[in-house]
């Protein structure tokens, strides 16, 4: 049977993400009904869709830092701090290029920030993007002067946030787009082999000639330039820049994603497939326990709970109790099989 | 340039100190600039001690404690008539308040009560967060009448007290009328982003929103989002679905103005002003005031002229 590579190595994925939709469909009966409403496809799963945009965008980003055996916590206040640049670059009369162009921009240049205190000063990446990190919101406050900075009356801005193509909405669009870039960048170069060699031992991929400076410094610019992308979706969404909220704890999610998705915390092999349905896995749980109707103070705790049981099914241990367990069931399979040969 | 300069600050100076000779002088310790209500509430008290020809000195905390009780100290140190503090905590304050008695200088708590004994300071100046729930949940009683209404419900953070306050009194108001339901309640972290994702949901939930009446929503923020959910969703808030939010931030008379939003409950930026009334009757008269004045928690709707009030908050830093 040719099942092909990609469906076989990210089984557990598919089957957690299969699992919880299949859940949802049971607790909302209308989950998967998908109408269009205004031009646009409309329905839960479609939510589930575009809700999961930044966290997913966050995770593409957060993957290739992670995979450097690194880790970037400043992603979400990357998104404040670029929500209150779009719109106060929109706001202040720039047409939508130059107000995106510059959004992006500043993304990036957090980024860089992060990647040259990690790279060039070989500061740990926990506490270098920390910084960043706590810095941020103030940094998004000062643009926004502390108030949430609205452009109700900039239609194109918005329309990054909830516009539709194809039918599809925007921000779908543009996750899915910035992924197929990013695998085909990674995955069609040596860049990917690269990144790995450095989270596995950057020391000797340095040795052996890898450049890892320079890849350090772009895995955390290009971790950058996602959360810009999403911190302009999250602004445009809710046609406002909000400093104090916008992102908040969505590294965590983020990096969640990465773990759920199969790629180690030690850096190494990563698959960018596996953190995209991570997020999608961590969406359609946050979906599925607002439809439910359960109490809000339960929220927290069901998705714990869920989160734990996929981490344990995924844990190394299970993993290797599994593998034996169809071992064990082969031998068996085998023994039975020659003792009837020798019956024969 | 520069003697310039000095000439003025010289003249500002002595006009300063001749005001401060006739008014009273009060000293104002801010929590700090955590949210747009909170800067509104600073440039009300300056309009409001401006208004009385009051001088004010105001101090920033930056949220720590530690910075509160300095400025307490030094407004002592001053000599000030009276001490207005917004209190960033609700312990540790016994110590600087009763060096603040013995210097007999009356202290006026804003916006947030403290765990001390009550004869530390003059009064307390809040709004009553059950009671604006309960405004909210009288307007919509009346407004639907006796028809059957399906409300669903966003609230503010999860265990926050004004979440807890604010649900309580709706409650409360539409407890006795059983056409009135609550069908979906879920913490929207009075942001605007969860209250238009939770709100999406409640839609596709109950049937594309046909089931929904009626949105409650704990602050204006989250009433926002939800609107934009709504339209998303292909219908018309203020008309089939009705929204009433608390706080009255300036964003939701502009949705009074599009007809999207029904009603709001004020949490007044104004508490300056009946603490600055208490401390002139006390100072005049020496009229001890009650332990605890309250706010009014006004309704606003588009029938007040939401273009005007909007045009007077903007200003205030919201």
């Amino acid at each position: 049977m040719a099942v092909p590579t990609i469906v076989r190595e990210r089984t557990p994925q598919l089957v957690v993400l299969a699992v919880i939709l299949a859940l949802n469909g049971i607790i909302s009966p209308g989950f998967f009904s998908i109408e269009i409403q205004n031009d646009r496809l409309y329905g839960s799963l479609i939510d589930v869709l575009n809700r999961g945009a930044p966290v997913t965008l966050l995770a593409i980003g957060m993957t290739l830092v992670i995979a450097t055996k690194g880790i970037d916590l400043s992603v979400g206040a990357v998104m404040a701090i670029v929500g209150a640049v779009a719109a106060s670059l929109i706001t202040s009369g720039y047409s939508l290029p130059a107000t995106l162009a510059g959004s992006l921009f500043v993304g990036l240049a957090c980024g860089v920030w992060n990647g040259a205190l990690v790279a060039l000063l070989d500061i740990q990446p926990i506490i270098a993007t920390l910084i960043l990190m706590v810095a941020g919101r103030g940094i998004a406050q000062l643009i926004t002067e502390g108030v949430i900075l609205t452009f109700n009356d900039k239609p194109e801005l918005i329309f990054v946030g909830s516009g539709s193509f194809l039918n599809l909405p925007m921000p779908v669009i543009i996750w899915i787009i910035v992924a197929i870039l990013a695998i085909l960048v990674v995955r069609r170069s040596a860049l990917g082999l690269l990144i790995e060699a450095i989270g596995v031992n950057r020391r000797a991929s340095t040795l052996s000639g890898v450049n890892s400076r320079v890849i350090l410094l772009a895995v955390y610019a290009a971790s950058g330039l996602c959360s810009a992308i999403a911190g302009v979706i999250a602004a445009a969404d809710i046609k406002g820049a909000d400093a104090n909220n916008a992102g908040l704890w969505l590294e965590m999610d983020a990096i969640l994603a990465v773990v759920i998705g199969g790629t180690s915390l030690l850096g190494g092999r990563f698959s960018l497939v596996g953190s995209l349905m991570g997020a999608m896995i961590i969406q359609s749980l946050n979906t599925g326990i607002l439809l439910a109707g359960f109490p809000p103070e339960f929220n927290l705790i069901i998705k714990a709970a869920i989160i734990l049981i996929i981490l344990i099914v995924q844990s190394p241990a299970s993993q290797a109790a599994m593998a034996n367990f169809r071992a064990n069931r082969q031998t068996v399979a085998v023994k039975t099989e020659s003792r009837e040969h020798a019956a024969r | 340039m520069r003697t310039l300069n000095l000439l003025a600050a010289t003249a500002f100076a002595t006009a300063l100190s001749i005001s401060s000779a006739f008014a009273l002088t009060v000293g104002f310790s801010q929590i700090g600039s955590e949210s747009g209500w909170r800067a509104a509430e600073t440039s009300v008290t300056k309009l409001e001690a401006q208004k009385r020809g009051i001088d004010l000195k105001f101090a920033d905390a930056q949220q720590k404690q530690e910075n509160q009780i300095k400025a307490v100290r030094s407004f002592i140190a001053q000599g000030v008539d009276a001490i207005f503090i917004a209190p960033v905590v609700a312990t540790g304050w016994d110590a600087v308040l009763k060096e603040a008695k013995e210097a007999k200088i009356p202290v006026i708590l804003l916006d947030r009560t403290i765990d001390a004994p009550k004869d530390l300071y003059l009064t307390a100046v809040t709004s009553d967060t059950v009671y604006e729930g309960k405004v909210a949940g009288e307007w919509l009683v009346k407004n639907v009448g006796d028809k059957p209404c399906n409300i669903v419900e966003l609230q503010g953070t999860t265990g926050s007290s004004p979440a807890i306050n604010r649900k309580k009194g709706f409650d409360d108001a539409i407890a006795s009328h059983a056409n009135l339901k609550i069908i979906r309640s879920q913490t929207g972290d009075f942001t605007r982003t969860k209250g238009k994702e939770v709100m999406e949901s409640f839609i596709k939930a109950e049937g594309g929103g046909k089931n929904i009446c009626a949105l409650y929503a704990h602050n204006d923020d989250m009433a926002v989002g939800a609107i934009q959910a709504i339209k998303e969703a292909g219908l018309k808030p203020g008309k089939d679905i009705l929204v009433v939010s608390v706080d009255a931030v300036p964003d939701i008379f502009q949705a009074f103005i599009a007809g999207e939003a029904n009603a709001t409950v004020e949490l007044t930026p104004n508490m300056a002003g009946p603490a600055f009334d208490a401390l002139d009757a006390y100072l005049k008269d020496k009229k001890e005031p009650a332990k605890w004045i309250q706010t009014e928690s006004k309704l606003y709707t588009p029938a007040d002229d939401p273009q005007k009030v909007y045009d007077e908050k903007k200003g205030l830093g919201y």
